[in-house]
């Protein structure tokens, strides 16, 4: 048992990738769903305290790979959770490949949440950048090649703030330990692991990568990748930036920029990605405030956030997978053809809403009491504002616009056995957190009292929930779907390198058209030019006066020329010619 | 389907959906009615007013619309700004299966 106890849990899922290369058909997809289930139960039965340590950087003291308390333990349960239920969601899938590197991402997400100290967490946060990146390669089209090109980029400019971070502290003299980081001791190493933080939640500036990669990716890895990285980033924002001021209004801009963004968008997957940028402003917000209760409010969050999202994306998935589409302006009416996926669908709709009876309602809520307990005005208001932009963008628009809307003549079957199996266990879920909260709030980091079920809250909820769905309809003619893209931060350095590849192929082809021009094409055919020409042109010159003073007509000694220019060219001279050029050379080299 | 006419189709007739728009008026004013008889705790001095979530929800719902609306103007383009070709895999393939 003791050496059970000491096996980190990302280890089993990295072995498992291993062994999927091996297997085939439906002995794989078994063993993909078990494996996450029996590691969740290996997170379960993981004592507290830390556990294996191991010293592979001489001079940076022990790496600390298993540190386990309550916070740690309770995204450990989520994301096994999920990765179980999205791997049965993926029973279809036939290439090992995706799922491969999808064991690898969650094992490494797992790393980071059990690393004790810095380094270990640096190593798992660049293979979790690297494993996500062939998840989204997967999907195997231009448009997803291009999107994981740009996905890795920003996340090795995160790993390297991060680096460097790290670097700096260790340098002042800091230790390796992973710890809280004090604000008003905060230095440039802090601020820069801050920064690389920031990169994996999707903070404002930096979120593009997620709202342009993850909806590039396969059916599958659209529901993989939408629980890891950013959720991965809250843990270590609640675990050492917690009480950090800017997080709250970086949250609170977060929250706000996902609603706007997700308006806009025409693609389903897409209002998705924004609205992971939203939810997560809810958790990052959390993390600003930092009391035991945001904390506690931000892992409950977590926990039902992974599993609602994970269900829209699943609902959105098994759209894509029966259509082929995923634009709201070529989706509508499948309620007809798809009622269970439209029915799971609207539970995570409504969780992500946080209606009553979801879990939504019972986990989002603590960080928004947690603000008004500190009273944090703003941030309330924000947050409540945040609240009911989620109902409108997620909770109505995502379902209104695929399931019902227009009907476009899609008649597409309902979505496949297992797909159905992994929504209808996610939504039991939803459903079940939201009724009995409790069992999740005995998980919490800290005790949580807290009562969600009021007279008082729930009426003033359902007003806000119930005047967002009026105005979504009132404003319907407003929110029409148009075939278009939305900008984000991705164009600077999309149409940035697209700039840049072209200044420098105007400039450096230029250069090279120039010399060209005259060199190639000018001073080279000068040069021959002269070399077969000049000494004909020469002794023409020289011999001129001599044929002037001999008195040669004109038409002689336009024959003339035409000989001597025919003998240079040929290379032969009568003797007398070449004898005193001969002299004449020698006489120059003898005065000079 | 076989038979299109036995399609369910309710959502699409005019019927259910003034039924629908009946069912959305009279919740919201059920909200805002039970307020009436409920007994709040507002932690800052807004919190208090009557109907205050009610007309959160409406104003701000309907500011970030209008917003959103507006950036929209600035902020759309067309499918191919980016230059990227637009393959639309067969729905089977979206995981490579086909392969």
């Amino acid at each position: 048992m003791e050496t059970l106890a000491n096996i980190p849990p990302s280890f089993l899922l990295f072995a498992g990738a291993i062994v999927t290369v091996l297997l085939k058909g439906t002995l794989r997809n078994v063993f993909l769903v078990a494996l996450p289930i029996l590691t969740f139960i290996h997170i379960a039965y993981l004592p507290s305290g830390n556990g294996l340590q191991v010293s592979f950087l001489p001079g940076f003291g022990d790496s600390e790979l298993l540190r386990v308390d309550k916070l740690s333990k309770a995204f450990g349960y989520i994301f096994t959770l999920n990765a179980a239920a999205a791997l049965l969601f993926a029973f279809y899938v036939k290439k090992a490949i995706q799922h491969t590197a999808a064991l690898i991402y969650i094992g490494s997400a797992l790393g980071v949440i059990f690393a004790g100290d810095l380094i270990t967490l640096y190593i798992n946060w660049e293979l979790m950048a690297v494993s996500s990146t062939f998840v989204i390669l997967a999907r195997d089209t231009a448009k997803a090649k291009g999107a994981a090109f740009r996905y890795v980029m920003v996340h090795i400019f995160g790993g390297l703030l991060l680096l460097a971070g790290i670097v700096m502290t260790v340098s002042n003299g800091g230790s390796i330990a992973f710890d809280s980081f004090d604000y008003a001791n905060a230095n440039l190493g802090t601020w820069l692991i801050l920064g690389g933080f920031l990169v994996n939640a999707a903070a404002p500036g930096v979120s593009a990568w997620l709202s342009d990669a993850y909806p590039e990716a396969s059916v599958t890895g659209g529901v993989i990748l939408s629980a890891y990285t950013t959720k991965t980033a809250v843990y270590v924002l609640l675990r050492s930036f917690h009480g950090w001021e800017p997080l709250i209004w970086i949250g609170c801009a977060m929250t706000v920029f996902g609603i706007i963004y997700a308006l806009l968008e025409n693609d389903m997957r897409r209002i998705l990605a924004y609205s992971i940028i939203n939810q997560v402003g809810f958790m990052v917000c959390a993390a600003g405030i930092g009391t035991d209760m945001a904390i506690s409010g931000a892992t409950a969050h977590a926990f039902c956030h992974i599993i609602y999202k994970s269900l829209l994306w699943m609902s959105a998935g098994a759209v894509l997978y029966r259509t082929g589409k995923s634009r709201c302006t070529e989706l509508g009416g499948l309620y007809k053809t798809m009622p269970l996926t439209l029915l799971f669908g609207t539970i995570g709709a409504l969780a992500i809403s946080a209606v009553p009876l979801t879990s939504g309602f019972t986990s989002k809520t603590i960080i928004i009491a947690a603000a008004e307990h500190e009273h944090l005005l703003w941030p309330w208001i924000v947050l409540e504002l945040a609240s009911a932009g989620v109902f409108l963008h997620a909770g109505i628009k995502f379902p209104y616009f695929v399931f019902f809307n227009q009907d476009r003549g899609l008649r597409p079957k309902e979505a496949p056995g297992t797909m159905l199996w992994a929504m209808g266990i996610l939504s039991f879920l939803c459903i079940y957190l939201g009724i009995r909260p409790q069992a999740l709030y005995d998980i919490l980091p800290y005790t949580v009292d807290y009562q969600a079920y009021t007279t008082s809250h729930l009426v003033t909820q359902m007003q806000l929930l119930m005047f967002s769905a009026l105005v979504f309809f009132l404003f319907l003619p407003m929110l029409k779907r148009t075939p278009t893209i939305v900008l984000d931060t991705d164009w600077f350095y999309r149409k940035g390198g697209q700039f840049f590849y072209s200044t420098c192929d105007i400039c450096l082809n230029g250069i090279n058209k120039i010399a060209h021009k005259t060199l190639i094409a000018g001073a080279t055919k000068k040069l021959c030019h002269f070399a077969t020409e000049g000494p004909a042109n020469l002794l023409t010159l020289i011999l001129t006066p001599i044929w002037e003073i001999s008195g040669t007509s004109m038409e002689q000694r336009e024959k003339l020329r035409e000989e001597l220019r025919e003998n240079v060219r040929k290379g032969v001279f009568p003797i007398g010619i070449t004898a005193c050029l001969s002299v004449l050379l020698i006489a120059v080299l003898f005065f000079f | 389907m076989a038979d299109p006419k036995k399609e369910f189709d309710w959502f699409d007739k005019p019927a259910s959906r003034k039924l629908l728009w009946w069912v959305l008026w009279i919740t919201c004013g059920i909200t805002v009615v039970a307020e009436l008889f409920i007994h709040r705790h507002p932690h800052f001095e807004i919190d208090g007013w009557f109907s205050f979530y009610s007309i959160l929800g409406f104003v701000g719902c309907a500011a970030m619309i209008l917003i959103a609306k507006g950036l929209g103007i600035y902020l759309k383009r067309s499918e191919d700004y980016y230059g990227e070709p637009d393959e639309d895999t067969p729905s089977n393939d979206i995981d490579g299966n086909a392969s």
